[in-house]
């Protein structure tokens, strides 16, 4: 595949090499101060395409110069100035031949060219995360343009083949120009809207990390990484909106557990049986600080912080002995209020059965039986085998444990539920 | 991965000598920067020796000694640790922040993760 509108810079060699990082960390804010610049995506992209290129036309004779990056800027600073000269060039033509327009006021070019960074970077994740694009195309444009990936890269964090994303970017472009989606910053009404669209791109972005529900491993911690840097930059831009805060928490502090959730020989360990001193000391004190932030902005009730606030109750104990159950009850009790789901449900029958005993849990977990969507969920069986197991009904908890078997598809997890069964069945007899 | 970013400070931090408006301008511009790239997680600036003091231990023996330090150029003026992909990455963020706020030097060095103390003996 070579789509030549596709930017990607294929290392051949040190140049290429160092171009590739360059783009990495100044494409995104070069491309989202363009486009508030030239107004529309594909002229953003072709003009840091253009800089970059003119890049590789003059550092091999005059060596790269100390400050590349600051060459870049100003570079495509130039070329964007350039381009809406002739703009207006051609418009004042349009003037001479139709007088009777108004004249419009001549904009000051500073203005336009030197914005607040902030808000640009804003208006292109607002952009890339549009409502009227699909979750797909959200996701593949946010990692390219958001975060600087390369079309290659973004179909190799999404085990995709690469035209099959470069179509999907290509379709979204035009879905975006032909909805005449410009540079904007959305007015405060749809704000919140907007923003709560980002946040679902980016917690997708990292559950899609977190629990792969394809590939050969089921953590693809690239991933979890790009959603990281997304939420952080997120939170610097808006920092203080209480449930983007609260989304970076939650993802720092499901991190703070990826590498104690891999047992020795790759399979899943759960939370309650992981290795503590795994946990990632920096991400759980930066979650908690977020959490503490949200408290002094007044707190919020949104279901990322609501989340966030369940994480760090585990976070916050040494040992699992420690983990305060009638505080993550009363959390997933509020979280099933605001956002009710039937994972929700089950999660809340659990913590309830930590906090109240067995049967207070099987009273809010064996109703979700009924629930179309449930009744293949290997794991309300597995969780209803052991709240049974523990209020004595060991056949039950046996069968219960037997039907999870042959629901999970995932070898590790069969063996268990098996062995779970094998040992109802002897205290059973 | 993780880089941590520590810059070497110069002789007016040393001396006390509080950043003038447009470095602190600079700083927060940097730091503002950082945070909106998504791979700052956490940094702290020193003050100078003269506040702070040396721990020595030669042949077992322990000496402690007070600031100031003699060579000011080599002593840490602060850190930040970077999340980012690869060392090339962190090198383009201490670049840009030596530049910046006029560091002279600022070395950039692999964190230390769970994953480097698992190393198999075979």
């Amino acid at each position: 595949m070579n789509d030549q509108s596709e930017t990607s810079f294929r290392p051949r060699d040190e140049l290429d090499q160092r171009l590739a990082t360059l783009w990495r960390v100044e494409s995104p804010r070069m491309i989202a101060r363009l486009m508030r610049q030239l107004g529309d995506l594909d002229s953003a992209e072709e003009i840091a395409q253009d800089a970059f290129m003119a890049a590789i036309e003059k550092w091999p004779q005059d060596g790269v110069p100390d400050n590349p990056a600051a060459w870049l800027n100003t570079t495509a600073r130039y070329l964007a100035v350039d381009r809406i000269r002739r703009r207006d060039t051609q418009r004042g033509k349009y003037h001479l031949l139709a007088a009777s327009q108004p004249q419009v006021t001549q904009p000051n070019l500073d203005e336009i060219v030197d914005g607040d960074l902030a808000n640009d970077l804003l208006g292109l994740i607002f952009m890339a995360c549009h409502p009227i694009l699909s979750p797909d195309a959200r996701s593949a444009l946010t990692l390219k343009l958001v975060c600087g990936l390369s079309t290659d890269d973004v179909a190799r964090a999404f085990l995709t083949p690469t035209s099959t994303i470069a179509q999907r970017i290509v379709r979204a472009k035009r879905t975006l120009a032909a909805a005449k989606v410009r540079f904007d910053l959305p007015p405060e009404s749809e704000r919140a809207a907007r923003l709560d669209a980002v946040r679902e791109v980016i917690y997708l972005v990292f559950n899609e990390g977190y629990a792969a529900t394809s590939g050969e491993h089921w953590i693809r911690s690239d991933l979890c990484a790009e959603a990281l840097r997304l939420g952080r930059m997120l939170a610097a831009l808006v920092p203080s909106d209480t449930e983007t805060l609260g989304l970076l928490a939650l993802i720092e502090l499901q991190a703070s557990r990826l590498r104690a959730r891999i047992g020795s020989d790759g399979e899943p360990v759960l939370l309650l049986d992981q290795d503590r001193s795994r946990w990632d000391r920096l991400l759980i004190r930066r979650g908690l600080a977020n959490i503490d932030r949200i408290e002094q902005l007044g707190g919020t009730v949104g279901p990322y912080a609501l989340q966030a606030a369940i994480a760090a109750c585990h976070a916050r104990a040494t040992v699992a002995e420690d983990t305060d159950w009638m505080r993550i009850t009363a959390l997933y009790d509020g979280l099933a209020r605001i956002s009710p789901s039937p994972v929700v449900e089950l999660n809340r029958g659990v913590a309830t059965a930590q906090a109240f005993g067995p049967e207070a849990g099987l009273e809010i977990v064996m109703p979700l039986f009924d629930v179309p969507s449930m009744r293949d969920y290997h794991l309300l069986y597995a969780v209803a085998g052991d709240l049974l197991c523990r209020s004595g009904a060991h056949e039950q908890a046996r069968e219960h444990f037997l039907r999870a078997a042959t629901m999970t598809r995932n070898n590790v997890e069969r063996a268990t539920m098996q062995n779970r069964a094998a040992q109802c069945a002897g205290r059973h007899s | 991965m993780r880089y941590m970013v520590m810059h070497y400070q110069t002789q007016e931090m040393e001396d006390g000598i509080p950043p003038s408006a447009e470095q602190q301008a600079a700083i927060g511009e940097y730091m503002q920067e950082a945070a909106m790239s998504g791979v700052l997680l956490a940094g702290e600036g020193v003050a100078s020796s003269s506040q702070g003091a040396r721990v020595e231990v030669n042949d077992g023996k322990v000496r402690v000694i007070d600031g100031p330090f003699a060579e000011a150029k080599e002593l840490i003026g602060g850190f930040a640790i970077l999340e980012v992909d690869s060392l090339a990455e962190a090198v383009e963020h201490a670049r840009k922040f030596a530049l910046l706020v006029g560091s002279e030097r600022v070395d950039v060095r692999r964190v230390i993760e769970f994953e480097d103390l698992q190393q198999d003996p075979q």
